[in-house]
């Protein structure tokens, strides 16, 4: 999609899931989107998403289209990322259940497939200060946060289980606010993006 | 932002009401199946092959007792899979698992249900139980994927509470035309509908036998209200770039991966070539020295008793 002039572009990564959804979803805040599927796609991103999806499929996408350490070395620029629920496992610190490799990049721990298999699948309430109330979250086959680092900041809760996190400009959650429009989760994210983009990294019309 | 952008990137989202769903189906069912776009589903008979699956890059796996192959070769009635052979796929790998049920055995569905599989596919490939109807699948909690070879086809099952379709192809033969066939014939259907007026709909209606509001449906947003699938003779990464081309969102490989030489190397690649389906350097790349493909079947020669496709309306 073109990006209006002064506008970001944000990254959504395209190797597996729904990243169609994300896209779709951030369009309707007038922010312009990129499939990644290679190394090269990567440059001059203002933002990314991992989406949802299997995140052993991404994983191994990940190293065999030498994406690994591109995405690695994009972390580390302190630029907005949102993840949801594949995209959170493969930033979390530490992946169990079972363990599985990961970009480390966000200070938590993950049970994958934490909250059961799809049966266990739904809508659920969110408890949360920073959404705008009634939230709710889409869990599929979802993580569940066991830890979450001290300089995670935790914005929803499921019951008594961290949902949603921030730790500085990675934004996650373990449910998929790209199936719901109007979720206030990308309109948080699209913040993140507008408050970060000074005038002089904005994104030509095309790459 | 206009409004009436607002409204169409609302529609594109798939969040929209679907006839017939409840709102929480559509985000738990459909929203499940849309976790598995660009990915590639295995056909796996034991735990060792689901691993090898799972290792390859495969977003899901279908827990069988035979491929389609060799239920071909077999003859007899085939059921769905022993629930200890589930158990023990399940216990193998972390991806989902999904498996067969025969078209109309709702019992066997509650089994799987039971089993906590993570989708149904009501499948031509297994021998019919019920001659007048399929599962009605709004029933379930689990998600269920559904055969077709149109779009007519295709509307029934969503009807009945499918929550992706698939092409039907022809099962177990390693080839491709006839899943071909059905993905045109489902794309020209939704083409087809454009523009229509309401009683051009109703007609519609009437012959594909669904309500007037799933074809409305699929006239106005051009695609259809689930995930739209392919199976059925898929066996190398050009054919799975192939089907995606002409519209599939994601492949099954039944017989083509583990009747093939090198089970994991062509796995692989048609892991890649699922991601990649529009890039022919990558295609290029990944088809190189992948051994022998399943030896395949000429569709024509097959006597119609053999077809499996004809199973199911």
């Amino acid at each position: 999609m073109p990006s209006a002039a002064g506008e970001p572009r944000v990254g959504v990564l395209a190797l597996q899931g729904d990243f169609a959804e994300h896209e779709a979803a951030l369009a309707r805040f007038g922010v312009a989107t990129v499939q990644v599927r290679r190394p090269e796609q990567m440059r001059g991103l203002a933002a990314l998403v991992l989406p949802g999806g299997e995140s052993t499929t991404m994983l191994r996408l990940l190293r065999s289209e030498g994406l690994w350490e591109p995405v690695a070395a994009w972390l580390g620029s302190g630029r907005p990322v949102l993840a949801t629920c594949a995209g959170l496992i493969l930033l979390a610190r530490e992946v169990n259940r079972p363990r599985q490799e990961s970009l480390g990049v966000l200070d938590v721990s993950v049970d994958r497939n934490g909250y059961g298999r799809q049966v266990a699948s739904g809508t659920f309430t969110l408890r949360s200060a920073a959404l705008p109330g009634p939230a709710e979250g889409v869990f599929i086959r979802a993580p569940r946060i066991t830890r979450v680092g001290p300089s995670v900041e935790v914005l929803a809760w499921r019951e008594s289980d961290p949902v949603l996190v921030r730790e500085g400009p990675v934004l996650a959650a373990c449910f998929h606010p790209e199936l719901q429009p109007d979720h206030p989760v990308t309109a948080l994210f699209v913040e993140l993006v507008r408050a970060r983009v000074p005038a002089s990294s904005m994104s030509p019309r095309n790459p | 932002m206009s409004t009436v952008h607002t409204k169409h990137a609302h529609e594109a989202n798939g969040s929209l009401a679907i006839p017939g769903f409840t709102p929480e189906a559509v985000r738990a069912k459909i929203g499940f199946c849309e976790q598995l776009k660009g990915g590639v589903i295995m056909d796996v008979v034991n735990a060792e092959q689901a691993r090898i699956a799972e290792e390859s890059g495969a977003v899901a796996v279908m827990a069988l007792e035979r491929v389609p192959a060799d239920i071909r070769r077999m003859g007899g009635v085939a059921r769905a899979c022993d629930p200890r052979i589930i158990e023990e796929i399940q216990a193998a790998v972390s991806i989902p698992v999904m498996a067969k049920v025969r078209i109309g055995h709702f019992a066997e569905a509650q089994i799987l249900e039971a089993l906590e599989v993570d989708a149904i596919d009501e499948s031509e490939v297994l021998t019919p139980a019920d001659e007048e109807f399929h599962v009605w699948k709004h029933d379930f909690k689990s998600p269920f994927v559904c055969g077709c070879r149109d779009l007519g086809e295709a509307l029934r099952r969503i009807h009945e509470g499918a929550a992706m379709i698939r092409t039907k192809g022809e099962a177990g033969t390693g080839n491709v035309v006839e899943a071909v066939r059905h993905m045109r014939a489902v794309m020209g259907g939704i083409r087809a509908l454009r523009g229509l007026e309401q009683r051009e709909l109703e007609k519609r209606a009437v012959e594909y036998r669904v309500p007037v509001e799933l074809v409305a449906w699929v006239a106005r947003q051009q695609k259809l209200p689930v995930p739209n699938f392919s199976a059925g003779g898929i066996a190398t990464p050009a054919d799975a770039a192939l089907m995606m081309q002409l519209g599939a969102e994601t492949v099954f490989v039944g017989s083509g991966i583990f009747k093939s030489q090198d089970p994991m190397r062509r796995a692989k690649a048609i892991v890649r070539a699922a991601t990649h389906f529009r890039d022919p350097k990558v295609l290029a790349e990944v088809s190189r020295d992948l051994g022998e493909a399943m030896p395949g079947l000429e569709v024509a020669n097959l006597p119609a008793e053999e077809r499996l496709a004809q199973r199911g309306w």
